[in-house]
């Protein structure tokens, strides 16, 4: 075998230009395979990083009416849902798979909210102590909230960044005062996302900031809320789960228990609680991506069996050409099997030569689009090994019939031409 | 002690519509040890019959028994190992692997014969060293002349140390000398003891043999005479 592999290379060596045009088509093929492979690859786990983030898997669980995220800023206190009480939110971290649960209030879109005469319009969220860590945020200037910020309802704020920099110039905000439904409050931190999440996006909320350049979040502690705003708010939950395999799981059914809890009324209401996380979004895009992706490979795929009856063709002319040397070697006692195994194995290694060629190709390809196009490729260790498996394959397959032919061939035919 | 034994054998080609008898009731026994040479013009039958003693071939009737075996019910796989332990082939063209060395064109039989690579390689540097060509071992083809291809097909011929060895024409495509020389090595191999039928249509190279047999328009003639142990020449089997 070893000695027929050897054999193989000598003749492709032989016929250096026949050799590399007939492995033409799988080259080719396979580089596109390769190539379109390592780009869907690439911007799938571009979008699932973009969406979801490393480790920080956040799933929120929002009240819904008829279907429609309930936005306290526009509505009233909807009837017969209540709050979220401490020991539900305990019940939500007994699910499988929740890390961490926080509660929430919130406002998108906020009025009668300044610093100084300038009026700020970005949103507002009364937070619990967990909320911080949930969400991969850490306190880079100033202090985060303390235990008696919530007990004694102070009224303190942290901001992020983008508040920083629309309202405050860029400075220091700390120490300084906003006045939010007439009341006085002091900015006590300013948060941001930790170093390790810094460029990604990890809620709803998160990506609409990023993609609208939103002009920031400000917090307040939960308990100082109803200063502000109003008693008895329906609160947002937001989940942190342990890992991205059974987010959507783990939220459906925080949503479930929700619905089931919160409402009076489950059956006739028309709120419910539904979850919202980056990956089932993330999913659909990816799905997009890869359907189109799918005709591509299809094409390539037939560039893969022309390559294929290119080697057969060229086989079959090496048969021929051979024909004195097949008829010795059976003269001499060569077997049937033995004929027909060197031939194959002749045509597997041109396929597999061009497979391995087609992937260094498509590997080069992949990376200059994504130079080009700045998209990302991530190139797969099974795709590759895939590909090569595959022409291989490819190989025996095309090269079926002209070894068949080799091993039948009569001996006496083949000596008689010289 | 009959190494070959030819009786009635008879052999059709189809030409166009009608089949050709190309031998026609050829009766052969060759002793141990003989060096037999058989003549004829060209298209007489001389590869055919060298065919079939050489299990490349059926004959349409008759039976032919080498070393004693019957080889009428032999598959292809069977006759390809008979080929490999008893017989050693030597053609008017050399036909060597063109991409192998003399070494490896000589240790070729003995690959299909299940040899280790070892052994291979001791014998065929044995073989070689035999037709005089210890010092071309690792020369292709096309860098040896047409003599010296035809010992090395010699040595790959006879490294499977033969029952029988078998030449068509093995100084066909080759000048006086070189054909000479080839002529000294098949008497010593039969001096050896080796059993040789040789083909040729040369009488010079024919005279080389211990005994010629003559065959004309399919039909085998030992000095001359006309050999029909058998029916007439038109019966069918
Ligand atoms: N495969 C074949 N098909 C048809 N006719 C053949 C075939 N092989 C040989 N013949 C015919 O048989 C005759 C004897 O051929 P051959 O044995 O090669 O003669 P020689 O070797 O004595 O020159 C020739 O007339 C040739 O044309
Ligand atoms: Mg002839």
């Amino acid at each position: 075998m070893i000695e027929n592999i050897r054999l193989a290379f000598q003749g492709i060596w032989s016929h250096k230009m026949r050799s590399v045009l007939t492995m033409l088509g799988i080259i080719i093929g396979i580089a596109a395979i390769i190539t379109i492979v390592s780009t869907i690859q690439g911007t799938n786990e571009q979008i699932k990083e973009n969406l979801i983030g490393a480790g920080n898997n956040v799933v929120t669980v929002n009240l819904n009416q008829s279907g429609y995220s309930y936005d306290m800023s526009w509505n009233p206190i909807p009837s017969g849902v209540r709050t979220i009480t401490e020991e539900t939110r305990q019940e939500l971290e007994q699910i499988d798979g929740v890390e961490k649960v926080s509660l929430y209030n919130s406002r998108n879109y906020v009025n009668m909210v300044y610093y100084l005469n300038a009026e700020y319009q970005g949103e507002i969220y009364g937070i619990d102590s967990n909320y911080l860590s949930v969400y991969g945020y850490q306190v880079k200037q100033g202090r985060g909230f303390t235990q008696r910020d919530y007990d004694q309802f102070r009224k303190v704020l942290l901001v992020d960044t983008n508040v920083v920099k629309n309202l405050f110039g860029g400075e220091s905000p700390v120490g300084k005062n906003m006045e939010i439904q007439s009341e006085v409050f002091t900015i006590v931190g300013v948060v941001a996302l930790s170093e390790e999440f810094a460029p990604t996006i990890n809620s709803l909320s998160d990506y609409h900031m990023y993609a609208n350049t939103s002009s920031g979040c400000i917090y307040m502690p939960i308990t100082t809320w109803p200063t502000a705003y109003q008693f008895d708010e329906p609160q947002n939950v937001a989940i942190k789960v342990k890992d991205t395999d059974t987010m959507t799981q783990a939220g459906k059914a925080a949503a479930d228990l929700l619905t089931d809890k919160q409402i009076q009324d489950p059956d006739n209401s028309e709120f419910d609680y539904r979850s919202q996380d980056m990956l089932e979004q993330a999913q659909k895009l990816q799905s997009m991506s890869k359907s189109t992706n799918t005709q591509l490979i299809w094409i390539a795929s037939i560039s893969l069996l022309v390559g294929g009856i290119g080697v057969m063709n060229i086989m079959l002319v090496s048969v021929t050409e051979r024909t004195s040397e097949i008829g010795l070697k059976k003269a001499i006692g060569a077997k049937k099997k033995r004929i027909l195994l060197q031939f194959l194995t002749e045509s597997a290694v041109l396929t597999s030569l061009g497979g391995l060629i087609g992937v260094i190709s498509g590997v080069i390809l992949a990376q200059v689009i994504s130079n080009i196009m700045q998209i990302p490729v991530s190139i797969s260790g099974v795709a590759i090994l895939v590909a090569v498996v595959f022409s291989t394959l490819i190989g025996v397959i095309f090269g079926m019939l002209p070894a068949y032919k080799a091993a039948n061939l009569n001996p006496i035919e083949a000596l008689r031409r010289d | 002690m009959a190494i070959v034994e030819l009786t009635n054998i008879c052999k059709d080609y189809q030409q166009g519509k009608e089949p050709v008898r190309v031998l026609k009731n050829v009766n052969l026994t060759v002793e141990k040890g003989e060096y037999l040479a058989i003549m004829g013009p060209s298209g007489s039958g001389k590869t055919t019959l060298m065919n079939i003693i050489g299990c490349l071939d059926v004959p349409t009737s008759g039976s032919y028994t080498l070393d004693g075996q019957d080889l009428r019910d032999l598959d292809d796989d069977a006759m390809a190992d008979v080929r490999n332990k008893h017989l050693g082939f030597v053609f008017q063209s050399f036909h060597l692997m063109p991409r192998l060395n003399a070494l490896d064109n000589v240790a070729l039989p003995l690959l299909y014969g299940g040899v280790s690579l070892k052994e291979r390689r001791e014998r065929a540097a044995e073989a070689l060293k035999a037709v005089g060509l210890e010092d071309r071992m690792d020369f292709f083809p096309n860098q040896l002349s047409g003599g010296q291809c035809q010992r090395v097909a010699i040595a790959r011929a006879m490294v499977g140390k033969p029952d029988l060895l078998l030449a068509d024409e093995p100084t066909g495509a080759l000048d006086t000398k070189a054909g000479n020389q080839i002529m000294d090595i098949f008497r010593q191999l039969s001096n050896e003891g080796m059993t040789i039928i040789m083909i040729t249509h040369e009488p010079g190279i024919a005279a080389c043999a211990d005994k010629t047999y003559h065959i004309l328009d399919g039909e085998l003639r030992t000095d001359g005479n006309l050999v029909k142990m058998g029916g007439g020449e038109d019966e069918e089997d």
